[in-house]
């Protein structure tokens, strides 16, 4: 008996030691361990069937503790209530239900049996406490599984399993620990469960823990501690515990209303590069031509269709789609404001009201043409892998990866439109028309041409910018009228044709609007932000920025 | 004067430091002794000039139009005023009329109306027209109705409503059609007009007004000799009961009018004098004639 | 004497009949005197048609037509007032349809209110919407909706108050043209907005309806409908004739001087605020009115009515027909109205392309509208006439 135990040990040590060659020595010696766990769990399966749950859950518990990865495989099939014995023989098997035949697979080694009918099998049965022991068990074992991903799961039941059998687990699981964050969740469970503990020195030091968390659950652990009676006294009858309990809420909630401000900015200037992109376009237009082109919108909406129908056309690359859209959707956005420029407005020149008009009823033709072409209906724009997800910086701060991208994006539209208006020879002349139209013609300068790409050049934008909206918003008919009056705020708020005033204005609009949402809700924040701009307008008639010299109402 | 006069004397002083005269109302008797009253809205010119412009700088952008302009326009008195393009005289108009603020100094018309403090109408119901170098006219209206609406009456919203031509009033616009001659055009659309015609047809408006002072911006430009005379002709018999300020380029119709001239260069007075003294000022004939 | 002559003695006459019939300040108004004789004949007409000839009659006018003609009538004084405001004075406002929304909203609480406990939760002292949101009080903005005095009132003063206030701030400011008409978009959409929201009171994005009665009488009734008709049709003409008073007063000559020459105007001694603050306030409780009388023939007001798009199709119809006639907006909002009911049911898609076209066609090529292009006409045979006339004189 003890030569077999030695060399059963012999066996053991070696086929840890020489776990990289595969010898027969470890074929011989992974085959013995594998004989020793076979005959345990042999032994243990068969308890299962036992109709008394006390009983059950002892040999639940036997089970659990042998080394095997078939254990769990066991565990979660009874949990899932997929363990059943045949009638015939008494073996315990595992089922799966395909149509309404029965195939059963072997619990030792989940090799495929039979497939049966449900009238040979009987289930083994479980009840709440049953599974709520089988759930510990699992996530005891899986906490210190090899698998990272095995191992955060687990964790996430065990936060809320408020388990304390736990902490042995948890404490050595979090000395092994070698992920960061799963090490901060492993202390953060440990610290939950201590709380609850005797002594009042851990409970002390768990509570200070707590407060360095921003998980829902520490904040919510917290509230419970503090909990008052009906008389408003704490139920909590450790003083030192209630005392630290409440700077740790202190803690905790003022950490968490600043990532809620964060977070709020962060939507502010999202909104505000959106702003930003819709109305930069305008702002060119209405500076060098004095127009206000109420097809604007539908020029962004433009666009954003565009990025649909680039999809519709490369399938299986929705990554690159993106890219390739927005090139199209400048194009293509642009000479639809060329076309409308040399066929509407050049011939409007001087009346800025008809233009108004006239630009007006060409946004309802394009919208009417989308929805007779296209669809009535929304169209889905999807949004490709690389764009989609957020960045994690603490339980109470993610920023989406789209939003940050449209941010940054929209920056370089910016700069690259400031480029090419101080810098090209393009750039120079729009802005001599821009000033003084009269003497830039006498200069030679072929203000019609300017007056088409500059057009051009708003359009396109404004296409580029339905690009981005494609990836935040709905894209329908009427997307366009949605951004219309936004983006004139942002002009009439900024100051015409001065591109440094359109980004502030937009980000200025984008965070005021953000900021007053959660305190008086989207539609009282939008009517907020509309009635004090009227206002605004009329002790600064002519924007944040004012072109010099220039009555306010255009030129 | 009293201990008491030349307290409440020098506490008005303090107060209005940077509204005093220095050459003229300190020295008033009437001032010292405290007893010259001040009636905010009424015409002043117990003292003389009806316009006084002093120090005034207004600056675009940049580029100085007016440069500490101080200028002096008596009652009554018919003054040219002349210089290069970009001298400031229609900036210096501008300031007074209402539709430029200067940057600093004060313009005042009468000792007490602070024309810098008014806006538009109010300068213009006080009693200063302005002719514009540009003839601006109401394009829509006939000339019967341009007169109309610059008559000289209640300008308020009600009266507006409800008001009807008096036959006195009828009277008084056909009178200044004759004046400016335009009598086969009663009920033309000023629009139809001949630039010259615009002309005179902003003249009669200004006439219609009857301001104290008038301040006329080039109305010669594009006239033939007979009507410049017709103008002249006006304008010198307007003076005298009415100030009158004459912008001009002519030389030889700011000759057949003028008494007083004032010079002005980049944004300021660099001459006044009668015109003989001016045409041979050493500074002027630079300035015309370059060095 | 030649057939020139000969042509002018009736239409002389017919001149002379209608001066009698006009007050003096129309006489020049040839237009207008023409609408509006047009516009009693129709009346009559439409009345005699509807009330008198039986419905098996084939000359029967079905009462949903005569309902239908009084909602183009309010519509067309809507679009006199616009034209005050825009035609006249040169303010370009886009969200008119405000106005015309807010005395559809104060007409609306008072048939509300005469709802009294026939609505379906049988509340006497709340309308239905209210009983849905668990309110238990009547709101203190409801009070007075009761009366029909202080709703008149109410449909005057409201949107009175609101151009007064807006125009006060914009006018001051000396904020124009293409920057004036965005503010009032945003304006309208701020209300838009606003009056979406059910914590309003306002019956939210319903809007209130399913009245019942206006001043006793019912409002499904056959002549209660017929007397709205009639009343819109005479709210129309003496809105006409009061606009033309002012037109051709010497405040409507300022207006128009203001719209030309702003600044010549302010030189000349007239505080522009004030006159432009008057005609806007005016148009304001005229548009008003014109909803007032609107809604009780729809049924139904709702926040729709202050949506952008309405208040600037509104000034589509006066573009169209005219501007600065007034008789020409009345025409266009007619015709476009007209047009629009008949797209709409035969040919749905056509219509947007179909408005949208005539935006650019109107402002491209018919500045001075349809009206515009009739007074061309005339000037051509005019100048035929006279040619011809100048012929005969000379060969005679």
């Amino acid at each position: 008996m003890s030569c077999l135990l030695l060399f059963t040990l012999m066996l053991s040590h070696s086929t840890y030691a020489s776990s990289i060659s595969k010898t027969n020595i470890t074929d011989n010696g992974s085959k013995q361990q594998v004989s020793t766990k076979q005959t345990q769990l042999e032994k243990i399966i068969p308890q299962l069937r036992v109709k008394n749950f006390k009983k059950k859950i002892a040999s639940i518990k036997q089970l659990a503790e042998i080394d095997d990865p078939q254990t769990i495989v066991i565990l979660e099939a009874l949990l899932n209530s997929k363990l059943y014995y045949q009638k015939s023989d008494k073996k315990v098997v595992i089922i799966n239900k395909k149509n309404n035949q029965y195939e059963t697979f072997s619990t030792l080694n989940n090799n495929a049996i039979a497939v049966v009918k449900k009238k040979t099998l009987k289930k083994i049965t479980t009840n709440n406490k049953l599974r709520k022991t089988i759930r510990a068990l699992l996530a005891k074992k899986k906490i210190l599984n090899s698998n990272l991903d095995v191992r955060q799961s687990a964790l996430k039941e065990i936060l809320t399993a408020n388990d304390t059998s736990l902490l042995p687990v948890l404490k050595q699981a979090q000395k092994q620990e070698t992920d960061e964050s799963q090490q901060d969740l492993l202390k953060l469970a440990i610290a939950l469960i201590e709380v609850h503990s005797n002594n009042s020195e851990t409970r002390q030091s768990a509570v200070k823990r707590l407060g360095n968390s921003l998980y829902p659950v520490a904040k919510g652990k917290l509230t419970k501690i503090l909990e008052t009676d009906e008389h408003g006294q704490y139920i909590e009858q450790d003083k030192a515990v209630i005392a630290l309990a409440e700077k740790a809420m202190q803690q905790i909630s003022s950490k968490l209303s600043l990532f809620g401000n964060l977070e709020t900015l962060f939507f502010g200037l999202s909104l505000g590069s959106v702003l930003l992109l819709a109305a930069i376009g305008l702002s060119i237009t209405f500076g060098v031509m004095g127009v206000i082109n109420m097809a604007h919108g539908e020029l962004i909406m433009l666009g954003a269709y565009t990025t649909y129908l680039v999809q519709q056309l490369m399938p299986n690359d929705i990554g690159l789609s993106l890219i390739v859209a927005i090139p199209a959707a400048f194009i293509v956005s642009g000479l639809f404001g060329v076309a409308i420029e040399r066929g509407v407005i050049r011939h409007l020149y001087g009346r800025p009201l008809e233009t108004l008009l006239a630009t007006f009823g060409i946004s309802l033709l394009l919208q009417q043409m989308v929805r007779t072409l296209i669809s009535a209906q929304n169209v889905p724009v999807i949004t490709p892998s690389w764009l989609s997800g957020s960045l994690v910086l603490n339980p109470a701060f993610a920023l989406t990866y789209n939003r940050i991208y449209i941010f940054f994006f929209a920056l370089f539209v910016f700069a690259m439109l400031m480029l090419i208006l101080k810098k090209t020879s393009l750039g120079l002349q729009v802005r001599a028309v821009a000033q003084n139209r009269g003497m830039a013609t006498a200069m030679g300068i072929k203000t019609q041409w300017v007056d088409s790409l500059t057009f051009g050049l708003g359009s396109g934008v404004a296409g580029v910018a339905g690009v981005a909206l494609s990836q935040l918003t709905n894209v329908g008919p009427n997307l366009g009228q949605a951004y219309i009056i936004d983006s004139f705020m942002v002009v009439v708020f900024g100051g015409v044709e001065n591109l440094w005033g359109t980004l502030v204005a937009a980000m200025t609009l984008g965070i005021t609007n953000k900021f007053l949402e959660p305190w008086a809700g989207a539609v009282m924040a939008k009517i907020i932000v509309l009635i004090s701009l009227i206002i605004f307008i009329q002790k600064r008639p002519n924007g944040l920025f004012p072109q010099k010299g220039r009555a306010s109402g255009g030129h | 004067m009293s201990a008491l006069s030349q307290v409440r004397y020098k506490v008005r002083d303090a107060l209005r430091r940077d509204r005093t005269f220095n050459h003229t109302i300190i020295e008033s008797d009437s001032y010292l002794q405290g007893t010259h009253s001040i009636h905010p809205n009424e015409l002043d010119v117990s003292h003389g000039p009806v316009l006084y412009l002093e120090d005034i700088s207004v600056s675009f952008d940049g580029f100085q139009a007016l440069n500490n302009l101080s200028l002096y326009i008596d009652d009554g008195e018919l003054r040219c005023i002349i210089g290069p393009n970009g001298a400031g005289k229609t900036t210096m108009m501008d300031v007074i009329t209402g539709k430029t603020r200067p940057d600093s100094g004060q313009v005042f018309f009468g000792q007490t109306m602070d024309l810098s403090q008014m806006a538009e109408h109010d300068i213009a119901t006080a009693g200063i027209g302005r002719k514009f170098q540009k003839p601006t006219i109401f394009p829509e209206h006939s000339v019967w109705e341009n007169l109309e609406l610059a008559m000289k009456t209640d300008k308020g919203v009600w009266h507006s409503l409800f008001t009807v031509l008096s036959a006195e009033q009828k009277d008084r616009i056909e009178e200044v059609i004759e004046i400016i001659g335009l009598q086969a055009l009663y009920f033309s659309k000023a629009d139809l007009l001949s630039h010259g015609q615009k002309q005179w047809l902003e003249i009669g408006m200004l006439l219609m007004q009857d301001p104290r002072v008038l301040l006329v911006d080039e109305p010669v430009a594009g006239m033939t000799h007979q009507e410049m005379d017709r103008t002249a002709e006006l304008l010198t018999s307007l003076a005298g009961k009415h100030s009158v300020v004459v912008v001009e380029h002519d030389m030889d119709f700011v000759r057949s009018i003028a008494n007083q001239v004032t010079v002005l260069h980049e944004g300021s007075v660099l001459a006044e004098g009668t015109m003989e003294e001016v045409q041979n000022n050493q500074k002027v004939i630079e300035v015309y004639l370059g060095e | 004497m030649d057939s020139f002559h000969k042509k002018a003695v009736p239409q002389e006459a017919i001149n002379m009949l209608l001066n009698y019939l006009f007050p003096h300040f129309m006489h020049k108004d040839t237009g207008g005197k023409w609408l509006i004789s047009l516009l009693i004949a129709i009346t009559l007409l439409v009345v005699i048609f509807n009330f008198f000839i039986p419905e098996s009659s084939a000359l029967h006018i079905p009462t949903y037509m005569v309902t239908l003609l009084g909602k183009y009538l309010c519509l067309a004084l809507l679009a006199i007032a616009l034209d005050l405001v825009w035609g006249y004075c040169g303010i370009l406002s886009l969200g008119h349809g405000a106005f015309f929304a807010l005395g559809g909203y104060a007409m609306g609480m008072y048939l509300m209110r005469q709802i009294g406990d026939r609505g379906v939760y049988g509340n006497a002292e709340l309308p239905d919407f209210m009983v849905f949101l668990n309110w238990h009080e009547l709101p203190w903005y409801w009070q007075g909706f009761e009366y029909f005095s202080f709703t008149a009132l109410m449909i005057i003063l409201v949107p009175g108050l609101l151009a007064y206030v807006f125009g006060w701030m914009t006018f001051r400011s000396r904020v124009t043209g293409v920057y004036l008409s965005i503010m009032t978009q945003a304006l309208t959409y701020a209300l838009l907005l606003a009056f979406f929201r059910n914590e309003m009171g306002l019956g939210g994005n319903n809007g209130l309806t399913d009245f019942k009665d206006i001043l006793g009488f019912s409002l499904q009734a056959d002549s209660t409908r017929i007397v709205l008709f009639t009343l819109s049709a005479l709210a129309l003409i003496s809105g006409y004739i009061a606009s033309r008073f002012i037109v051709q007063s010497k405040l409507g000559k300022t207006v128009v001087a203001i719209r030309d020459a702003e600044l010549r105007t302010r030189f000349i001694g007239y505080k522009v605020e004030d006159y432009k603050l008057w005609i806007f306030v005016f148009s304001a409780m005229l548009a008003g009115i014109a909803g007032a009388l609107y809604v009780p023939q729809v049924g139904i007001i709702n926040p729709g009515e202050f949506s952008p798009l309405n208040s600037i199709e509104l000034a589509i119809w006066v573009a169209i027909g005219g501007r600065g006639t007034l008789f020409g907006a009345v025409i266009g909002a007619l015709l476009v109205n007209y047009a629009k009911t008949y797209f709409t049911g035969a040919l749905p898609e056509f219509w947007l392309f179909a408005l949208g076209t005539l935006f650019i066609v109107s402002t491209l090529y018919l500045p001075q509208g349809i009206v515009g292009l009739f007074s061309q006409f005339k000037n051509k045979q005019q100048k035929q006439s006279a040619k011809h006339g100048a012929l005969q004189e000379e060969t005679t």
